[in-house]
């Protein structure tokens, strides 16, 4: 069986609360901040590790990324993945989720093959949720996102997904694109050995040319949609810190809550 | 004006047989964004089986127009299926703007029904107007909440947006309103065999008083404990709200279930009093909690970030403080 699974590299989510936008220049300020895989892609590569022991075969990865992006994939072959692509150029530069999907739609086609191509149901900085469904349609695949439940019989595929107070069951046959959420495992922690076998794994960067793509379906001048200024959310808030002896700010808060109106 | 401006739409969302709150939200600012300028009128569009009832509570809320596809095949939701019928009758009518619910179904169906048309999608929108020029500025959340970026769609038509439960007040029933339902067939499914079948849906019950309808939620995050938490449901049930909590505190499992995340991956929740306690105010979080009414927040680390969205701040231990204000709130109730 052979898998894809799509990662991101995205700036670590614990540390959001450091990034803001400069107000002269009105560009984003994330210096320092750390890169990781997308906290659900690893639910995505551990999906993809544990098939592969049911059914045997091949676990590929894939991303879309800068040159940099190179380590995080290694971190993805350290955990046991087989092989790693990473699709880069300037010209994908800009990107909206539709001019994505066509990159890594073009860049699974052309390793072929794929039985199965897992991503994570969201990423942590852009969010959309977006890529697995767009992905599917441009490989003209059957698709679900949202994944918590995956359970392969034979060529065909028993699946439940996230709704609001509760799930869906499907059955489906593959090949398909699925995005999974968090609940569907646990990832498996790395170990040394992975890490020193990740080294003399195959590692492949393709650009727009090896991928035959136009520029102007791509990056920028590809997608329907345009970033325009970034902006601060504006809280507003008075910041008042409530002191004195434990039972005082309690009284205090009384008061607060019966001026609300939630306490009579 | 331009003759031929299309119509706002809003696709309709089902639970079980009822219309879901989000897509009445989404009705008002439909009609608010045709009014800028934005597009003729308002339409909704209501896919199903055996759902024709729902068009008039549709248009009491704002819709002009209803497009009605009842069909079998449509009984449960099914991401290729409607995106085809969804598809075909955009193609047929133009509509100038498109908005989904930022459901788990309305993020899936709108991404794959940009895909097809090969136009533009914004995200989890938290606001849309449109500018001095025409067009239609979607604001979308980055990082979290962090960061706030204007999404344009110049080029291509329509322009699709999806928002979350929440974001947009439900407008007023207006019994009076009258408007025109319009039937349309998925005879596009004709011949199409689906690779997926769904199966089953299974919902448990939502609870009494939901969240997001609660005049004050009592939130909970990490800092608060396994043996915390119970002070939390009875100070929630002291002041009818509800309790809310962190991601942490879910996957802890010490909140009852996933109905009480609060934030980018769980609700959004604008209560008349919001009480934190052990939250550290990250950005996930708050993006779901910020347009509440008064936010008091205790935590025991002075310099937690969560103080700066706060209108007040204890530094206290939460364990130890939650007993101490429900002592308060009982000799209060027993003055
Ligand atoms: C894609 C993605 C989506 C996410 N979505 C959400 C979401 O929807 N909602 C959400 O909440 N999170 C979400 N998260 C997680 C989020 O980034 C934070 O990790 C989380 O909100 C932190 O929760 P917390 O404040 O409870 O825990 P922490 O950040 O660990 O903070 C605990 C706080 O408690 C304080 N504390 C400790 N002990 C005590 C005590 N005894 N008394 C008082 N205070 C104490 C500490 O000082 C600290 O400030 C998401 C993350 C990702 C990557
Ligand atoms: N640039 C990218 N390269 C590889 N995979 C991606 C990329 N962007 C998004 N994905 C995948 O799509 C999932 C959903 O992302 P998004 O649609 O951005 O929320 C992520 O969890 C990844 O698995």
């Amino acid at each position: 069986m052979k898998i894809a699974v799509c990662i991101k590299p995205v700036p670590d989510p614990n540390h959001y609360n450091k990034i803001t936008v400069n107000p002269e220049t009105k560009l984003l300020e994330r210096k320092g901040i750390p890169m990781v895989i997308n906290p659900v892609d690893k639910n995505a590569i551990e999906a993809a590790l544990q098939l592969k022991e049911q059914a045997g075969g091949k676990v590929v990865l894939v991303s879309m990324a800068p040159p940099d992006a190179r380590e995080k994939l290694t971190e993805g072959l350290a955990m046991g993945a087989d092989e790693a692509f990473l699709l880069s150029d300037r010209a994908f530069a800009g990107s909206d989720t539709l001019a994505t999907a066509r990159v890594l739609a073009a860049g699974l086609k052309k390793i072929g093959g794929f039985d199965l191509i897992l991503a994570g149901a969201e990423s942590a900085d852009s969010g959309t949720s977006h890529i697995p469904s767009q992905l599917g349609e441009l490989m003209g695949l059957p698709h679900l996102n949202h994944l918590i439940e995956l359970n392969l019989e034979a060529a065909s595929l028993k699946m439940k997904t996230k709704i609001e107070y509760g799930y869906a069951e499907y059955e489906g046959n593959l090949p398909m694109v699925l995005g999974v959420a968090k609940e569907i495992n646990k990832p498996r922690y790395t170990t040394l050995m992975g890490v020193v076998a990740a080294r003399n794994k195959p590692f492949t960067i393709w650009g727009l040319d090896e991928l035959e793509l136009d520029p102007a379906s791509t990056g920028l001048a590809g997608s329907p949609t345009q970033p325009g200024e970034l902006h601060l959310p504006r809280h507003g808030r008075k910041a008042e810190l409530l002191e004195g002896e434990p039972g005082d700010i309690a009284g205090k808060i009384v008061a607060i809550l019966r001026a609300a109106g939630v306490l009579v | 004006m331009p003759e031929r401006l299309g119509a706002v739409w809003v696709i309709a969302e089902l639970t079980g047989n009822r219309l879901t709150e989000v897509s009445l939200e989404l009705l008002g600012k439909a009609r608010a964004l045709a009014a800028q300028g934005g597009g003729s009128h308002t339409s909704a569009v209501l896919m199903g089986n055996d759902t024709g009832s729902l068009a008039e509570e549709l248009i009491v809320h704002g819709a002009d127009r209803v497009f009605l596809i009842e069909d079998p095949r449509l009984a449960l939701y099914q991401n290729d299926l409607h995106a085809f019928v969804l598809a075909d009758l955009i193609k047929k009518h133009h509509p100038e703007i498109v908005l989904f619910a930022a459901s788990y179904c309305g993020s899936e169906l709108s991404a794959t029904v940009a895909a097809r048309l090969g136009t533009g999608l914004a995200a989890h929108c938290t606001d849309l107007r449109i500018d001095d020029r025409g067009e239609l500025v979607q604001v979308v959340p980055a990082f979290g909440g962090t960061v706030l970026g204007d999404i344009f769609c110049r080029e291509t038509r329509p322009r699709m947006a999806s928002v979350k439960p929440g974001i947009f007040p439900k407008p007023e029933r207006e019994a009076t309103r009258t408007g025109e339902v319009i039937k349309e067939t998925a005879a596009v499914l004709e011949g199409y065999k689906s690779p997926l079948k769904a199966v089953r849906i299974v919902r448990r019950q939502p609870p009494e008083l939901p969240l997001e309808k609660a005049p004050a939620v009592v939130a909970g995050g990490w800092g608060v404990g396994a043996e915390g938490w119970h002070f939390l449901e009875k100070l929630a049930g002291e002041l009818g709200g509800a309790v809310g909590c962190t991601r942490p505190a879910l996957d802890e499992g010490w909140a009852q279930s996933e109905d009480a995340l609060i934030g980018t991956s769980g609700k959004t929740v604008r209560p008349r009093i919001y009480l934190g306690f052990g939250i550290s105010g990250s950005a996930h979080h708050i993006v779901g909690m910020k347009d509440s009414g008064v936010v008091i927040n205790i935590n025991q680390d002075p310099d937690a970030p969560v103080f700066r969205i706060s209108d007040y701040g204890a530094v206290a231990d939460a364990k130890e403080f939650l007993p101490v204000l429900l002592e308060k709130i009982r000799e209060h109730k027993e003055e």
